[in-house]
């Protein structure tokens, strides 16, 4: 994994250094909360209900042990012993006291981690696929070009104050899990006359207008990759609108001015901008793919896993998947048991997460946008031993992609924005399908919340996905049907009236029995919602 | 870099308008939303391009700076309105050479954040060499 030079090193040093004077001075009454609001965000500190909330980058969702022990760290000294997980691979603590700030980034700093553009309007975290550099379907590891991307977008001194919020994701298989076309950009890395290229997917989002991100182009040369990035982001700098925050991303523009003409002016502006000189050379590419190079698997070891334990064996076959080298596999770890907070792990959970990743994982770990920890290098022999230590701290949960593999936002519990809680609904739907057996048989069924239209949780994205909303003061859910962040992308229809806390678990009940009254052999349960449409399910949850 | 005052005998700034109505001015204001290529034509007799802040969360004027740098304009580029201690550097970056503060700004503070980059990752408009470039010789 890339591993800091003197520079990156000294970039985020110094920004330790700026927020330490920028949060001094706030302390001091010297500016104003306005004034400061841009720049706590810029470094990823939210005032929330009760606390600062601090959220840090884990770039493109790859951490090392000594990274991952220091999430454990800052959880345990300045947190309330936990972290959360996010739907973007960061990890954010609720807990946050506003002088402990610049002592969290300074410890971070110490290990190459930071919290920079973790929000604000600028370019958040670029994100990937979790089995990068792993996965059995890849076409090459799409890291080191989310790595360039996060050092353009690093202090990017015109694009600082965008419209809104702008989001990468960057990925190079076919299979999506990334939720690749549901960011502003979404760059897939693909092979055209034996050449690598990125194809791009501009104005894609959810939030309160969810859009699925149009081709803008379908194969840009690798050595164009910045000054294209460059083009599309200077477009919507200059044109985005800035009247009104709620049709201030770039779909709206897109959506505004129709992907053709969004395109054209791309065009326009990329025929200058590649002059300027600002791609890198290819050694610099070189220079960071080869710390992405793949660790030394043996791969000679042996294919055979012992499933005679069986509570083994379901895990097996649920979280672990398919890696690049025989005799080894991808682990997925579970942060959702039954009845426990999506993505949330404690600190010796996380510890032990590091300690397994050190021990059996060439030292590597990734975070999932579903809010899950992968180890992404694991012999297949040791898989046992993994997943007895799992087992030990409530971490061996075999239910990845499963109905209780639930993606839920933080909501009314901790986020001053929302207007429904999100937890305690994830937890009584995981209950509710506790039976191993049961979700095994309802088979992959990607269920999401959000606890207000900004969609934190990716319910437009769920196959079934669940919108809190405030109804004359009370909290009311709508139930969403048939949406998909994955390759077979679509965006979720509401299924008529809502419901409260408990209609909302009993109306998914009846819609899961109708999925099993209906399907046919190997249907999943998004396949049946579209091939037999609303209606059916509408009566079953309606009457 | 220091902050701008009103000089004496100041040719004043007309507006983008004006400017191409009548363009024997050399000095020119743009505002956020106005289009910084109408003055490409025009940028050999122009001292002065003054590039409006409404509010320092308006980020407009940032693209607008790097075009008419990028087009070669080499004349005075002056941010003027809500300019912050905090978007100095960025503003610099991008090719301000000039700020009209509409709250003055604490000198030791500008220096301050003016010094605290010692490179960058990219490059701008600042004739700055980014990082790679720095890394590969």
């Amino acid at each position: 994994m890339y591993k800091y030079d003197e520079y990156d090193q000294q970039m985020v040093d110094a920004r330790v250094a700026e927020f330490a004077d920028q949060v001094k001075r706030r302390l001091a009454g010297e500016i104003t909360e306005d004034q400061f609001k841009p720049l706590r965000l810029m470094n990823g500190l939210y005032l929330q209900l009760h606390a600062y909330m601090l959220r840090v980058a884990v770039p493109y969702g790859t951490l090392d042990s000594r990274q991952m022990r220091m999430l454990a760290h800052i959880a345990r000294k300045y947190d309330r012993d936990y972290g959360h997980f996010t739907t973007r691979q960061n990890i954010q603590y609720n807990w946050i006291k506003l002088e402990d700030a610049p002592a969290i980034l300074a410890d971070l700093a110490s290990v190459e981690m930071h919290a920079i553009q973790t929000s604000g309007n600028c370019i958040r975290n670029i994100s990937s696929d979790q089995w990068a550099g792993a996965a059995a379907d890849e076409l090459t590891d799409p890291r080191p070009w989310a790595e360039l991307l996060r050092q353009w977008s690093s202090f990017h001194p015109e694009f600082s104050y965008l419209p809104r919020k702008f989001k990468i994701a960057v990925i190079a298989a076919d299979e999506d899990r990334a939720a690749m076309r549901l960011h502003d950009i979404g760059i897939q890395i693909v092979e055209k006359d034996g050449a690598h290229g990125a194809a791009f997917y501009v104005g894609g989002g959810m939030g309160r207008t969810p859009m699925i991100a149009p081709l803008i182009k379908d194969f840009v040369p690798l050595d164009d990759l910045l000054s294209y990035t460059e083009a599309c982001l200077r477009v919507y700098n200059r044109y985005g609108r800035r009247d009104n925050i709620y049709k201030a991303r770039i779909k709206i523009l897109i959506h505004e001015l129709g992907a053709d003409e969004y395109r054209r002016q791309v065009e326009e502006e990329f025929a200058h901008v590649k002059s300027l000189g600002i791609d890198p050379p290819k050694a610099e590419f070189d220079r960071i793919a080869a710390q992405f190079a793949m660790p030394p698997l043996d791969a000679s070891a042996s294919d055979e896993i012992d499933r005679t334990d069986p509570d083994f064996a379901v895990w097996v076959d649920q979280n672990v998947a398919a890696h690049k080298v025989p005799g080894h596999a991808i682990v997925n770890i579970s942060l959702k048991p039954i009845g426990g907070i999506p993505g949330d792990a404690s600190s010796a959970q996380i510890d032990l997460m590091a300690d397994l990743a050190e021990k059996y994982s060439h030292d590597e770990l990734r975070v999932t946008h579903a809010q899950n920890i992968v180890l992404p290098h694991v012999r297949k022999a040791d898989l046992y031993a993994i997943w007895q230590a799992l087992d030990g701290a409530g971490l061996a949960t075999p239910n990845l992609d499963l109905i209780s593999d639930i993606i839920a936002c933080p909501g009314l519990d901790y986020c001053s924005l929302a207007n429904a809680r999100s937890i305690p609904v994830a937890q009584k739907i995981a209950q509710r399908f506790a039976d191993p057996a049961r979700q095994r048989d309802l088979g992959e069924l990607k269920l999401k919340i959000s606890g207000c239209i900004n969609a934190c949780g990716h319910h437009h994205a769920g196959h079934i996905g669940i919108l809190g909303v405030d109804r004359k003061g009370t909290e009311n859910y709508q139930l969403l049907l048939g949406g998909s962040g994955a390759e077979d992308v679509s965006l979720g229809t509401i299924t008529g009236p809502g419901f409260d806390e408990d209609g909302i678990v009993d109306a998914i009940e009846r819609v899961t029995d109708k999925y099993l009254a209906e399907r046919t052999d190997g249907e999943r349960f998004v396949d049946t919602y579209r091939r037999v449409g609303m209606a059916p399910f509408k009566e079953a949850i309606y009457g | 870099m220091v902050e701008h005052l009103q000089a004496d005998g100041e040719e004043p700034c007309v507006t983008l308008d004006a400017f191409l109505d009548q363009s024997n001015a050399t000095a020119v204001r743009l505002e956020s939303d106005e289009d910084a290529r109408a003055l490409i034509p025009f940028l050999d007799r122009l001292k002065l391009i003054e590039v409006a802040f409404p509010k320092f969360r308006d980020g407009r004027g940032y693209s607008s700076a790097r075009i008419l740098r990028e087009a070669g304009y080499t004349g005075e580029l002056r941010a003027q309105g809500d300019v912050l201690v905090d978007q100095i550097g960025y503003l610099k970056r991008c090719g301000f050479d000039s700020f009209a503060p509409e709250k003055s700004l604490n000198p030791a503070d500008v220096e301050a954040a003016l010094s605290r980059w010692p490179e960058h990752y990219q490059g701008a408009a600042d004739g700055a060499v980014p990082i790679w470039k720095l890394r590969h010789g």
